[in-house]
């Protein structure tokens, strides 16, 4: 038993071992560059930021829990979350309506024939999507000012932008044979529009619809801030006039209103299928 | 015995449950007409100001045509090195908001996916995860910002909150479809906790992984922005802001919203691209 027997064994091959390890050492070490870049550039304190959040949970339980002060704002609460939630349900129905139009005649399944204007709808929808909502909703405080129309104006643009991109897609992905048996029978454009691709799409458009409805009463928040509407706006009132127990109150009530909607669509989008 | 078919339902009395296209079609009707009321009843309660519309509706198109059509920095409240390098503050609050949230979402994935933890664990992290989505972002943003001080920290933990809470519900849900057979052969072969994470959940799942995180990316990246705007923490959202409603310049509102939108397109087209590979089979 010398070298000559060892050198009969075969050897064992860890190269594949070794790659992949290198492999995760690599883009472990990537991302740990990428972060401390980014921390650099930003001014970003990343232990800072950690140990403070201890402090900054509890700080939030002691100053925004609601007193029995603040509960005397519930009335006006409750109405500014209802304004919001029905310029989030009004804006996206208005947009979806928009967008099927869009999303129908830019599909490639039952679009219009031409190839530049499909191209042309997938640009606008796109560009009106990526357009961030704060700069729809300065531009149209310059001319609309301040109020409920301002920004259920800019919610309405925004939304058109992402369910346009959305229903692009669910019009894209519908059965190329119910189409093409309509079109055989020598159906017309709408009604193959009709009878064929809506009916097909509908469940998903719906289930689209529901989800925005969602998104957007947390987007009304923000574009509230802006607009001087709904919750948006009560909170940044409390909160500058440093009434955090009311501006807390708004959370809460903020929370139970997605959580309750969320739980409707969500009932209603399983009884649809 | 009959061949059970997949799908197929039956009533307590063992009658095979028949479904009608009905109900489902009631369902989508009276959701349209509630959607239709509520939105008729919206335009009739809704304040509209003491504004001319048809004057207002005139000057926005004029002034978005301002904005798309004629975009400079010739007001010189901005320049170029100032738009460009805040927009890289944005970009980086967006990942170091996608860095941390995936780290932290994995193991609440973890703790949240059926196959891999306890109902009650389970229960518990989703109930939580859905707590803090219902808070929209620009609130945790603002309570960040009372909290520990205006800044970068309060952007990034603030946009974070959000992030792992969507996250995890992405990550749970691709934990949860993992074949359980690998799962249970590696069990089988005395594999403890950690071994099959590291062995059988992250290789079958890392593409997924990282494309949901990537999608997440393209979010932080227009949360910040707004964020930018709202709370005046990290980056080109503030700058935007300070167009708009302090300088009153739609021509650098322009410029602005293009170096966003260039941003967003890119990482739109990354995302859609590994959404298609990735994501759905």
């Amino acid at each position: 038993m010398t070298s000559a027997a060892q050198s009969v064994q075969p050897k064992y091959d860890n190269s594949y071992l070794r790659k992949k390890n290198l492999t995760i050492i690599a883009a472990i070490a990537i991302i740990v560059l990428m972060g401390w870049f980014a921390s650099n550039y930003s001014d970003y304190d990343s232990i800072y930021a950690i140990s403070s959040i201890p402090f900054a949970l509890s700080w939030l339980f002691t100053n925004f829990m609601p007193t029995a002060d603040s509960l005397q704002e519930l009335p006006e609460i409750l109405y500014q979350t209802y304004s919001t939630i029905l310029a989030a349900v009004a804006s996206t129905t208005l947009a979806s309506v928009l967008a099927i139009v869009v999303g129908v005649l830019g599909s490639n399944v039952v679009g219009v024939s031409s190839v530049v204007v499909r191209m042309a709808l997938r640009v606008i929808a796109s560009v009106f999507r990526n357009i961030p909502i704060v700069a729809w909703a300065l531009i149209l405080l310059l001319s609309f000012k301040q109020g409920e129309f301002t920004g259920f104006l800019a919610l309405f643009l925004s939304t058109f932008g992402q369910l346009a991109r959305l229903f692009l897609d669910t019009f894209d992905e519908i059965s190329v044979g119910p189409v093409e048996a309509l079109k055989t029978t020598g159906a017309s454009y709408w009604h193959i529009v009709f009878q064929a691709a809506i009916p097909l799409a509908i469940t998903q458009l719906m289930s689209w619809i529901l989800y925005m409805v969602e998104t957007n009463i947390r987007s009304a928040t923000l574009v509230g801030m802006l607009t001087g509407s709904g919750i948006g706006f009560i909170f940044d009132l409390y909160y500058k006039n440093f009434r955090y127990d009311t501006a807390g109150l708004v959370v809460l009530v903020t929370i139970i209103a997605v959580i309750v909607i969320e739980l409707v669509s969500n009932k209603v989008r399983r009884s649809m299928l | 015995m009959e061949k059970e078919i997949k799908g197929m339902e039956r009533t307590s009395s063992g009658k095979i449950a028949l479904k009608t296209k009905e109900n489902s079609n009631n369902a989508i009707k009276y959701t349209l007409i509630a959607l239709v009321v509520l939105t008729v009843w919206t335009f009739i309660q809704m304040d509209y100001g003491n504004i001319d519309l048809g004057n207002a509706l005139y000057y926005s198109l004029k002034d978005f045509g301002a904005m798309m059509f004629q975009p400079n920095l010739d007001a010189g409240h901005f320049t170029w090195k100032t738009v460009l390098s805040e927009t890289f503050v944005t970009i980086c609050v967006a990942l170091l908001c996608t860095i941390g949230s995936a780290i932290i979402s994995f193991f609440l994935g973890l703790l949240a996916a059926e196959n891999f933890s306890t109902p009650a664990v389970s229960n518990v992290v989703k109930a939580l995860m859905s707590l803090i989505r219902a808070i929209p972002t620009i609130l945790w943003v603002l309570i960040f910002t009372v909290a520990i001080g205006l800044g970068t920290e309060a952007a990034v933990v603030g946009i974070s909150f959000h992030a792992i809470a969507y996250l995890t519900k992405a990550f749970s849900e691709s934990f949860e479809e993992i074949n359980p057979g690998t799962i249970e052969a590696l069990k089988a072969a005395g594999a403890s906790y950690w071994p099959i994470v590291f062995q059988c959940v992250i290789p079958e799942t890392i593409s997924k992984l990282l494309s949901w995180t990537f999608i997440r990316f393209e979010i932080n990246f227009s949360n910040a922005v707004a964020v930018g705007a709202v709370a005046g923490a990290g980056g080109i959202g503030y700058q935007l802001f300070q167009a708009g409603s302090f300088y009153y310049n739609v021509h650098e509102v322009g410029v602005i919203v293009y170096t966003c939108l260039i941003v967003a397109l890119i990482l739109e087209i990354i995302s859609i691209q590994l959404r298609n590979r990735f994501i759905i089979n």
